[in-house]
This record gives C-alpha cells, structure tokens and sequence, in this order.
C-alpha cells in the first residue's frame, strides 16, 4: 500500500498503528460534529478500536494503488448508470482474502473516518459527509466508502453476510467473511435467524464483531429492550464467543488469533464506552444516539475534546 | 389435457445444464413441488427453515456471489412475511432472486393465514421487481425461462397440482396472450382464472356479445402495445378477472393503462373485493367472489343489462387443450 501525507503506515509496530487509527477515529468524528453541528458520535467513540483492530491487524484485503475517491452518487441499482460498489475500498476480492461487511449503518461516519486513516479513502473526502449528492451519507448504503450490502433496516447484514460465506464456501474459498454489528440489532428477530442459520451450516469462516456499548435511541440497552446475557445466548445457539474490553487492540486481535476452525462460527462481543476519548458525553448518557453541541459551555468543550485527540495525534 | 407435477418434472430437466441455479426451501419442499429437485440435486438444494426473513436475505448474499437462488415456499411467505427483507436485501440491490410463491389467492382451504391475496400489488410497488403468474401447464414450463431471463429479481405467482393446459407454446415476457378477438367486451384475466373466463366467454359470445380475450402473465413490467389495442378494440365494457384483491392486481394494472391512454368505456373488476377470505374449498371460494364461469358472466350481463342464457353445466366444459407427445417434448 502506498502511504499518503496523514496516513497511517500500517506496516509499522501493530498495537500503535492501531491505537492512532482509533484515535484518529475518534477525532476526525468529533470535527465533523462540530463542523457539521451534530453527528452519529457516540458510535465511532465506543466503535473506533474495534475497527481500528480490524482494518489494521486483522482483515486480510487487498492493498489499493493508493486512497480512492468518494465519486459523487450517480443511481441506485437497477439503474444505467449506478454509482460502483463501496466494497471497492477494501480492495479486489480474492479466494483466500477476507471480506468486510458492515451492519449498522448509522456507523458509516465511523467507516469513512477508518478508511481514511488507514489511506483507503481521499484525505478531504469526508468534506462531502451528509452533504447532497455525496455517496458519503450519513446513514450508508451499499454505494458508501466501505459498504457492500444495504442495511440501514436492522438485522438483514448478518443474513446477507452469512449466505455470502455460505456460496463462498461452496465455490471452495477459504477467505474469511467479518460482520461487523451493533448490539441493539441483537433486539431484531431476524439476527436469530441468521444466527441459527450459521450455526447450522457449522460456517467457521463467518466472523462478528459486536460493538456492545449498551445504548440505543432511546436509553441504556437494558432499559429499552434487555438482550443479555449475549455470550450465553449466542454459546447456546452454538457459535464460539469471546468477550473482550472493545477497547483493548491487543484483547480484539487476540480473540480472533485464538479461532480454532470447529465448525462453531466466531462472534466476538467487545464492550465499549459511547463516551470513550471524550469522558465530557458521560453527563448526557444514555442519550449520545445523535450527538450536537447545544450551549456555548458543549462547544468550548468539544473544541477541548478535538485539541486533545489532536495533540495526542501529534 | 390436466396434467400433475408440471413444476416438479420441469424445474428438474431445466435445471440440469444451470449450475448457478440453487434451491431454497422455508420447510415446504413436498408443499412446493421441489422434492424431486432435492433429490436429483442435493447439492444444490438448501433448507432454511421456518425462518423466512433470514431466508431473503441469505439468498441476497448468495446471488451478490453469482448464484441464482430459487426460494421456494408458500407466496405469504415471501411476501407478506419479509417483505423488508424482499425491498432491502434483494430488490434494492436488483439481484437474481427468483421467489416461486405458491398457492395464490384463495388457491388453498388453509384459510386468512395462507392466502396471498394481496402479493401482486405488493411485488408491483417494488422497483426493480418483475412479477410473473401462472395459468396453465405451459406457462409453468415456460416460466423459469423468463424468470432466468431477467437480471434481477422476480416474483412468480406458481400453481401446483393438477393444470389445464389452455396453450400451446412458451409465456414471453411482458407480452400478453391472445385468445379471442371481438367487438363489445375486452376481457383480461389471469391466473386460474382463464381457464374459467374461456368458458364464460363461450356464453357470451353464444348469447351475441362479441369479446377480445386476453391472458396476462406478466402483471411487471405492463407495457404490451397489444394491452392498449386491446383496450382500444372494446365498444361497451373492460372487465378484469383475478384471483386477487381488485385494488393492486390486474385490474390496476389495467385501470392505470386505461386512465393511460385516455380509454372512454368502464371497466368492471371482478376479484376479491377488498376483504379477507377465509378456509374453505377452492370451487366454493371462486364462487363466492365471482371466480367462476357461471358469476363472470352473470356479473358482465348484469353490468351491461343483458339477459345471457348460461349453459347448466358451464363449469364443467373442456377448455384445454391436446398438444400430443411430440409437442410437448418440444415446448
């Protein structure tokens, strides 16, 4: 991979690279909050080691020529002339590569600020976020820097992810097929499904990361609609599990490291903090889904927040 | 002729030659005329169970990897159920999913819960979406032709068990059949629902009420030139004859292409008027909403204020028709 100014060389000590992935997550996130006043926050907070985990120690994708650009949105499929697949920026598919794909797409700000630290996507192009007719929207789809499938409607990722393991599996490919899901999906019925389903075919080439910070819209998981104890659910529905500190790059990698193939697909649970990097959100939990500075004393605080991911940075 | 399994010989002799064709099954592969695929195919066929959200979805994955999967359960199923599934995982995305949905309409006794009563309108909403109906044995040979055809996905209103064989060559995409050409009345039916409008239509044109007869099954895309001419060729009265919800089906699709051209002749919609059904058996329910030779034509003699004799035993005259062997082979 070709490196650019701002990004990261990703061949260098892993636990660092990673480390200043996620912090420049978390950073550049909290910048278009404030340049954009408001933003999907709390989500690339609790969400940026686990992705910084996987784009630099654990996927095996296809290095690029060099960072894409985001081109504008041209058509949905189905159309003449329908914008490319976002999967382009984790590079070709190949027999023995993994594949990454991303449920939650209320994550995507999260994905696109990823992809630009680890030089898969244009320094600049996140200028474009949420603006009309960028394919960087705030909600993605399967157009979006990142995104191959389609699934702002909660609980259709894991299915979709699964059935391509599965006809991965059957054209004899050993690449890998990583999931990466948000812990309120595990309230929809359909995630079950997807779940048994996976189990039942014994597909160990199926991987999910779950970003269990505890929150949705509407409150703490807990309140809203309880789904732990999420090891033993998922244990006895027959995946292997591993629950790890989301936080802890070494933890994330390791829990991968450790897969054995037994015909158990991996899930690993990583439990994350919504206000991590930025300890000024915690007064406004559990109510982070959509974050916006609203007082003077939010924006000088937020300000403070960037300077000090930044100066870390530095 | 009336002939059984159509469905189950033929998908097994189309799909030799289709490596890229698999089988998705939601726990009625007997149910679905699919066991016979299952067993010269078991590597090719697939049950996902009683879990049919799942179901779409893993089938969008699989087609995004260049497989052409056939999911196979009753049309509720793949309608009603998931149909966020259907709009999201794989009509978005204009993947090759082929959704064989069986037991249209009031076409089974298992009452409210199993009666697809209102697919097509559903299917038609969806862009990207081809939907496709069955009315006899030759359109259910010729279906997975058209289906395969399409890059995209496709709804397939099916049959199973005995049919009529009403045709003598293959269905063809988004091109109407014709069966009759008269004066006074335009009639579009489909579905079971021609075998029966053939014979009311024999009433009418014995009373002296002349009809252009036309079979419909393709409900989307709905852009035949020959629909308009038809339209146009109507002195007094369009009908429509479905097995489905007049508000949605055949009888909008034809409304939209009349309001289309500027048709000035009524249209009667003969179908389920806007109600729920409930668990009884096929002859009574096509009588109950008009479905039979016998109330097709008593409803178009009420509407045009004729009186029209109907023979006593109409529903039991021989429509189809005989192709022979050697035909058949070649259809």
């Amino acid at each position: 991979m070709t490196t650019h100014p701002g990004a990261i060389d990703v061949r260098g000590d892993w636990t660092d690279t990673a480390n200043d992935v996620a912090r420049r997550i978390r950073a550049r996130v909290l910048e278009l909050t404030i340049l954009k006043d408001g933003c999907y926050l709390s989500q690339a907070l609790s969400s940026a080691d686990v992705l910084a985990t996987l784009y630099t120690r654990i996927l095996r994708l296809a290095p690029l020529d060099g960072p894409l650009p985001s081109e504008p949105f041209t058509g949905v499929p189905g159309t003449p002339n329908r914008s490319p697949s976002g999967g382009r920026f984790h590079g070709a598919h190949f027999p023995d590569g993994d594949r990454f794909l991303i449920s939650p797409a209320h994550y995507a700000v999260a994905i696109y600020a990823a992809l630009e630290a680890v030089g898969r996507l244009e320094p600049g192009a996140l200028e474009s976020f949420n603006t009309d007719g960028s394919t960087l929207e705030m909600i993605g789809a399967e157009h979006s820097p990142g995104f191959e499938l389609t699934t702002g409607s909660f609980g259709q990722a894991l299915s979709q992810s699964a059935g391509i393991a599965f006809a991965r599996r059957l054209r004899g490919e050993t690449g890998r097929t990583a999931v990466f899901l948000s812990d309120g999906e595990l309230e929809e019925g359909q995630t079950w499904e997807g779940v048994q389903a996976a189990a039942f075919y014994r597909l160990d080439s199926l991987m999910l990361f779950v970003d269990v910070n505890g929150q949705q819209v509407d409150g703490f998981t807990k309140d809203v609609m309880n789904v732990e104890p999420i090891d033993f659910r998922f244990a006895a529905f027959g995946w292997d599990v591993r629950v790890v500190d989301g936080h802890d790059v070494v933890a994330i990698a390791e829990a991968v490291e450790a897969k054995v193939a037994d015909g158990r697909p991996l899930v690993v649970l990583a439990y994350t903090d919504s206000a991590r990097g930025m300890p000024y959100l915690n007064a406004n939990k559990p109510h982070l889904h959509y974050v916006r500075a609203k007082t003077d004393a939010d924006r000088e605080a937020f300000e403070q927040a960037l300077a000090e991911l930044k100066g870390i940075l530095a | 002729m009336i002939e059984t399994q159509v469905h189950s010989r033929n998908i097994v002799a189309w799909a030799a030659d289709k490596p890229e064709v698999v089988v998705l099954s939601g726990d009625l592969t007997g149910s679905t005329e699919i066991a016979a695929f299952k067993a010269a195919y078991p590597d090719r066929f697939f049950s996902l169970g009683m879990a049919e959200q799942n179901m779409l979805s893993w089938a969008g994955g699989m087609a995004r990897e260049g497989f052409v999967p056939y999911l196979h359960t009753f049309s509720v199923f793949l309608v009603r159920r998931p149909y966020d599934q259907v709009a999201m995982s794989v009509a978005y995305p204009n993947l090759p999913v082929k959704l064989v949905g069986f037991l249209p309409g009031i076409m089974t006794p298992g009452g409210v819960s199993h009666q697809a009563i209102e697919d097509i309108s559903l299917m038609r909403g969806l862009p990207n979406m081809t939907v496709l109906e069955v009315g006899d044995a030759a359109d259910v040979e010729s279906v997975l032709d058209v289906a395969h055809g399409v890059n995209g996905p496709v709804y397939i209103r099916m049959l199973r068990g005995a049919l009529p064989r009403l045709f003598d060559s293959p269905m063809e995409l988004d091109r109407i059949r014709h069966l009759a050409d008269g004066e006074e009345v335009t009639l579009f039916s489909s579905g079971i629902c021609t075998e029966e409008a053939i014979r009311a239509r024999q009433a009418l044109e014995a009373a002296g009420v002349t009809v252009t007869h036309r079979h419909v099954s393709t409900h989307k895309p709905f852009t035949d030139p020959a629909i308009a001419d038809a339209i146009r060729a109507a002195k007094t009265l369009v009908v429509t004859v479905e097995n489905h919800n007049i508000i949605g089906g055949l009888g909008t699709e034809v409304a939209e292409r009349m309001a289309e051209i500027g048709a000035g002749v009524p249209l009667l919609r003969i179908g389920i008027p806007d109600t729920f059904a409930h668990g009884a058996s096929a002859a009574y329910l096509m009588d109950k909403y008009d479905l039979t030779a016998r109330r097709i034509v008593e409803r178009i003699a009420a509407t045009l204020g004729l009186e029209v004799p109907i023979p006593s035993d109409i529903g039991n005259t021989d429509v189809t028709i005989d192709v022979g062997a050697e035909q058949l082979e070649a259809l």
